[in-house]
């Protein structure tokens, strides 16, 4: 590799923002106003998004592979869910912080369980919590409502200015703030020292470990972050569905997850957003074309991404956009590659 | 008392029948450390082959398991020829993302075909019913079960321990390129144990569509318990997955008869505090490899 210094400048340089990022964001802000009648699914894609930038920080960044995700996003929607159905906190913006919060704690008690071990047992791990968790919902279903999940959850207007409607524009707008601020905070995040001792804790823990890094507790933190993430994702599912079910829990959650994470690549915070949308458009592509059947075809689609080769694949997406960014900034631009994707 | 020898009857006869499921996961996992969460894909392609040459081709019940066996087994060799084995190199991730892609297209094809509710085996009459010992009942098809299974430990301890191929599987397990320095077919071997492995699991399949239940999400709904079996038993022996699949089987049917609102929770929190105590399994070998 380089001289240090050189890296410390690599690494500056993907810190600031680059125009193709703003012209991200503007876009989706414009999707917002350009149609009208998808807030639906438009909701659901960022609420996605959310979800698989929580991945996204503990696999892309940290290397734990994770199977269980669900058990944060199932936290965080049952939590709203009470809380707005009881009567505890109304304000939904404030809501989603204490849910999160309760997912973050649910995190950072299992965080220690998830660290020991390889890759197998985090495996099961992750999975298991997730199961019991479900288990759990099913059995005190005099407070989850069990398999009919909560019902009747009323949400008040957000800041106490914006009404939820049955268009579902407040949840749209709503949602894509919440998604835009967490994703600021896990730019900066990444961009860190922090972040940075995380991919060399992920590339390789024995040297990490040498180097001085805490390795333990800095998986800790990233993996206790990555459950508040996923913890909103999920209260924003109960609150602007106003429902709460088991399938929160769902392994199929979890797997899906994993999908938008390999199509939209790992490692560089928009896999995840460009991910959930694919993902979602393959989804109601393959409900249209067979309504019952579609998960086959989700299943081909995880089966040739691997068979191919990620990283392969990731280059040849990203050709046009890459060659797109060299043309107007010139060879020395940080392009958008997916890095230590084929790691 | 006697409720007590029942359930545990019952419980010896789901674990043994659970290690028939998953002791191929054992080898795949276990041994060439390859995350195959598809395992349960080829239990249920076994159980459906069975069903339809029972039930729709008036086949004798007997007949019909060696060809579940086969027919699973056939198609573990196709897949792994054409799939598995491009994949024993990668990233646990990528294994993992693959096999979750089999099972999904292997749910939504079943559903396709067979539709989507359980499926019932027409056993002969013999089996049906169950006979008192001492005042035990015990199930004439549980009984069936733990005597196949039972043989069929046996005979899987005999061919790894005492066989050729066994010492040659042990041997491309601990060092596969020593193995092959030493003349050993590696990839042959390894075809060979993955595709004898799924017609196992079909064999269990078949066999479990009385007790488990057979439907397109057998593969979901057993993952887990397959996958119990393999990290809490370790990778070392077959006994280490064979004990874990009774400690499973029994604590499962007396957790759902003694505490039958705790349920599924028991085992979940069992296999964590295994996990956590022991990350190899409670027979595992100390050293990762």
């Amino acid at each position: 590799m380089t001289a240090p210094s050189d890296i410390g400048r690599i690494a500056k340089a993907h810190a600031n923002w680059h125009w193709s990022e703003i012209a991200f964001w503007v876009l989706a802000l414009a999707c917002g106003f350009l149609f009208p009648s998808r807030y639906l699914i438009m909701t659901d894609i960022v609420r996605l998004a959310l979800f698989a930038l929580s991945l996204d920080l503990i696999l892309g960044y940290a290397g734990i592979v994770s199977l269980g995700h669900a058990a944060f996003f199932g936290i965080g929607a049952y939590s709203a869910g009470l809380l707005a159905l009881h009567g505890v906190v109304t304000q939904p913006a404030l809501a989603l912080v204490v849910a999160g919060l309760a997912a973050t704690v649910v995190g950072f008690l299992t965080s220690f369980l998830v660290i020991r071990g390889v890759d197998l047992t985090r495996l099961m791990v992750t999975l298991g919590i997730a199961l019991l968790l479900e288990a759990l919902a099913e059995r005190y279903s005099n407070i989850t409502g069990g398999t009919d999940g909560l019902q009747g959850i009323e949400m008040e207007p957000v800041l106490g200015l914006f009404q939820f409607d049955l268009y579902g524009k407040t949840g749209f707008f709503y949602a894509l703030a919440v998604l835009f601020i967490l994703f600021l905070v896990a730019r900066r995040v990444v961009h860190s020292p922090f972040g940075l001792s995380l991919r060399a804790i992920k590339n390789n823990p024995l040297r990490a470990a040498a180097i001085g890094v805490p390795v333990n507790r800095r998986l800790i933190a990233i993996y206790t972050m990555a459950a508040f993430y996923a913890g909103i994702a999920g209260a924003l599912f109960t609150q602007t569905t106003q429902l709460a079910s088991l399938d929160v829990f769902a392994f199929e959650r979890s797997a899906d997850l994993m999908l938008v994470l390999v199509i939209g690549g790992t490692g560089y915070l928009y896999g995840g957003l460009i991910g959930a949308v694919v993902f979602k458009m393959l989804q109601e592509l393959f409900q249209i074309i067979t309504p019952q059947y579609w998960l086959f075809w989700i299943g081909l689609v995880l089966v040739v991404i691997v068979l191919v080769g990620r990283a392969r694949l990731h280059r040849w997406v990203l050709f046009v956009p890459n060659l797109v960014i060299r043309q107007f900034g010139g060879q020395k631009t940080a392009v958008a590659v997916p890095e230590s994707d084929a790691s | 008392m006697t409720s007590v020898l029942t359930n545990l009857f019952d419980g010896v006869a789901y674990g043994m029948l659970l290690f028939v499921l998953a002791c191929g996961l054992a080898v795949t996992l276990g041994l060439m450390n390859f995350v195959n969460l598809a395992h349960g894909a080829f239990a249920m392609a076994g159980g459906y082959i069975c069903a339809i040459l029972v039930n729709s081709h008036g086949w004798p019940f007997f007949a019909g398991l060696p060809l579940a066996f086969v027919g699973s087994g056939l198609i573990g060799a196709a897949l792994e020829r054409a799939l598995y084995r491009h994949l024993y190199t990668r990233s646990h991730l990528d294994q993992v993302l693959f096999s979750i892609g089999l099972v999904f297209m292997s749910v939504a094809a079943v559903d396709y075909f067979m539709g989507s509710s359980r499926v019932f085996i027409n056993l002969p009459s013999a089996l049906e019913g169950q006979f008192d010992v001492f005042g035990v009942g015990i199930g004439r098809y549980r009984l069936m079960i733990v005597v196949i299974c039972g043989l069929l430990t046996a005979l899987l301890q005999l061919i790894l321990a005492k066989t050729r191929f066994g010492s040659r599987l042990r041997a491309a397990v601990d060092d596969p390129r020593a193995a092959s320095g030493l003349g050993i077919n590696v990839p042959q071997v390894f075809a060979f144990t993955f595709a004898f492995g799924c017609g196992l699991a079909g064999l269990g399949g078949a066999l479990s569509a009385e007790i488990l239940g057979l439907d397109p999400y057998f593969p979901l709904k057993f993952m887990i318990y397959f996958l119990i079996v393999v990290t809490v038993g370790g990778s070392s022996s077959i006994t280490g997955p064979f004990l874990a699949s009774l400690l499973l089987g029994i604590g499962d049917v007396a957790g759902k008869y003694y505490v039958p609102k705790m349920g599924p929770f028991v085992i979940y929190t069992i296999m964590i505090v295994i996990l956590i105590w022991r990350p190899n399994g409670l027979f595992g070998r100390t050293a990762a490899r």
